[in-house]
């Protein structure tokens, strides 16, 4: 079968154009793709429309007459929200350690930034569309109570009021977003982000009502705090300020160091 | 091609792998053999950059994995079949990895047809797959942006003989084509029928490379003898190589690095009789295999009690 007397290269290999990169694009539609795949990321995506559906129907039902305007479907849309975005973030990056198809992920591209960055990009994109679908439904919901009240509807929220519920939203999927990166795995990541914001939102306030040194520096150090204020309308310069510094603290700093880790660490 | 060299990684204190440099070279098949925690599999993560390497450093395709531009098209990796999202159907899978490379989607019919996967199997979630079928599909997967090169950790794992069998013709196949085959195995006789070169590694050491042939050759002599203080002193004083083996079974046989006759010659000048004394060669790259690491074992077992080799 094999001579011994066989020259090293006795074949010579295929002579291919180089390849191009992977174009960024490309990796955000893949990445996009592995959100819905599943059985568990379908119903996760679908339940966006779902409990948005849902909230709708609740408003109708029991909100008194006079509830019956574009605020309370906003609102009690967005709770769910809250919950299900920042899962579907802290999966996304979780899922290639807790189901090991990182192993796959990062040796088809090696850097593994572009395909934090594609998760990124699919994670403010499914942000954004999903608030306008629930706001959609919200607004659907208006017109049905108002129909059957026989009134007007009251549209009692502004462009901006929305906007700025978007921009919440978008920063609780981003923290969910970081805390999987920071984590890295699924249930730990999930356990932490309701910690963070549920639990810890109690353990500030509490803090705040105590401690008169912590009620003075809160606006500047709790992210869950300055975030509360995109919940009322307009913000001013110095909440502004606020949530920029706040989010530099919970969401910046924590992600360059969580991304820090995970270009370093070893995928197993 | 393939290169390592000098690789080093450390866990704290204990060496997985441990200044090893080989070369895998194209239109043959490597075999990466070595009993279980050798150090293969993380030689192969460190391969494909999934690792970082303490020291030294590999080259696929004269690059650094991570500066090819698109490494499916010209690597084709499989560490772990079972490393997928379970939820996934295998046809998913492979559709993933045809759109991350950029592949017309004709490829993944394709591929699914080379590895034997019906259309009712593909529609099924990776959770239900037997350890054959994500062995199937891994190769798929690795297979599917047409590669040069090969780096397969454990592909015999969970396939049936004819699966074997087939997995056997499929990478002689490639590797007949030119492309390179780097494929590691802790089962010798997989091994011993498809490689051209093998790499033996044995606590994160090499222990032995070279063609099959080369190594069967070297494999020198066993000779069994009542006396292997005295035999080992007069071969060592004719300046012949030789160390206690248990290639026999017993403790009292010596691989000696030299012709029969001479072992012979030199064994009668000393006056010890031997009970045995034949070349080693036709005793199979297992007896060399086990020797290889027989030393490496026993240091395993004399420093941890505990743990069984």
């Amino acid at each position: 079968m094999t001579t011994i007397a066989m020259s090293p290269d006795p074949v010579v290999p295929r002579d291919r154009a180089p390849f191009p990169p992977i174009p960024f694009g490309r990796l955000v539609s893949v990445e996009l793709r592995k959100c819905f795949d599943t059985r568990a990321g379908f119903w996760l995506m679908a339940s966006i429309g779902i409990t948005a559906l849902l909230a709708t129907g609740a408003v109708l039902l029991w909100a008194p007459d006079d509830e019956q305007v574009y605020s309370s479907f906003a609102a009690a849309i967005g709770i769910p929200m809250t919950v299900i975005l920042p899962i579907i973030a802290v999966l996304s990056v979780t899922s290639e350690w807790s189901q090991r198809n990182g192993l796959t992920s990062f040796t088809l591209v090696p850097n593994r930034n572009r395909v934090i960055a594609a998760k990124g990009a699919v994670t403010l994109g499914i942000a954004i569309v999903s608030m306008l679908v629930a706001m959609a439904i919200g607004a659907v919901g208006n017109v049905a109570g108002s129909a059957i009240l026989g009134i007007d509807p009251v549209w009692d929220a502004t462009f901006t009021d929305l906007s700025l519920i978007v921009l919440a939203q978008t920063l609780g999927m981003f923290v969910g977003f970081m805390l999987g990166v920071v984590i890295r795995h699924s249930a730990g990541a999930i356990v932490a982000y309701f910690v963070y914001s549920f639990v810890l939102t109690g353990l500030t306030q509490l803090l705040a009502e105590t401690q008169q040194w912590f009620r003075d520096i809160q606006q500047w150090v709790d992210f869950n705090y300055a975030q509360s204020a995109l919940f009322n309308g307009s913000l001013t310069s110095t909440q502004w300020a606020h949530l920029g510094v706040t989010s530099v603290i919970w969401l910046v700093i924590p992600m360059a160091l969580g991304l820090w880790a995970l270009m370093r660490s070893e995928v197993k | 091609m393939i290169t390592v060299e000098s690789l080093t990684k450390t866990y704290g204190g204990f060496r997985a792998v441990d200044d090893v440099t080989f070369t895998a070279r194209p239109g043959r098949v490597t075999g990466f053999l070595g009993p279980n925690g050798a150090g293969k599999s993380t030689s192969m993560r460190v391969m494909v950059g999934l690792t970082p390497a303490t020291s030294g450093h590999t080259t696929v395709c004269g690059r650094s994995f991570a500066d090819l531009p698109n490494p499916g098209r010209e690597v084709g990796v499989l560490l772990d079949a079972s490393a997928q999202h379970a939820g996934r159907t295998g046809r998913e899978i492979l559709t993933i990895a045809q759109r991350t490379m950029g592949l017309p989607r004709t490829r993944v019919e394709e591929m699914l047809d080379l590895v034997s996967l019906t259309p009712s199997e593909a529609d099924r979630r990776v959770r239900n797959y037997s350890l054959g079928m994500r062995q199937r599909l891994g190769i798929g997967t690795a297979l599917i942006g047409d590669p040069d090169v090969l780096i397969l950790d454990e592909p015999a794992n969970g396939l049936d003989p004819a699966g074997i069998r087939w997995m056997r013709d499929l990478l002689r196949g490639y590797a007949d084509q030119g492309a390179t085959v780097l494929l590691s195995s802790h089962l010798l006789h997989e091994i011993e029928v498809i490689a051209d070169d093998l790499v033996v590694i044995g606590n994160g050491r090499i222990v032995a490379q070279g063609t099959k042939a080369e190594l069967l050759a070297s494999a020198g002599t066993l000779v069994r003898t009542r006396d292997v203080p005295g035999l080992s002193a007069a071969l060592t004083a004719a300046g012949v190589a030789n160390t206690e083996s248990s290639a026999m079974g017993g403790r009292d046989t010596l691989r000696v690095e030299a012709e029969a006759e001479v072992v012979g010659t030199i064994a009668l000048d000393a006056r010890i009789a031997l009970l045995e004394l034949r070349a080693a060669e036709g005793a199979g790259l297992e007896e060399m295999f086990l020797e290889l690491t027989a030393d490496n074992q026993r240091e395993i077992t004399a420093a941890d009690q505990g743990e069984a080799a």
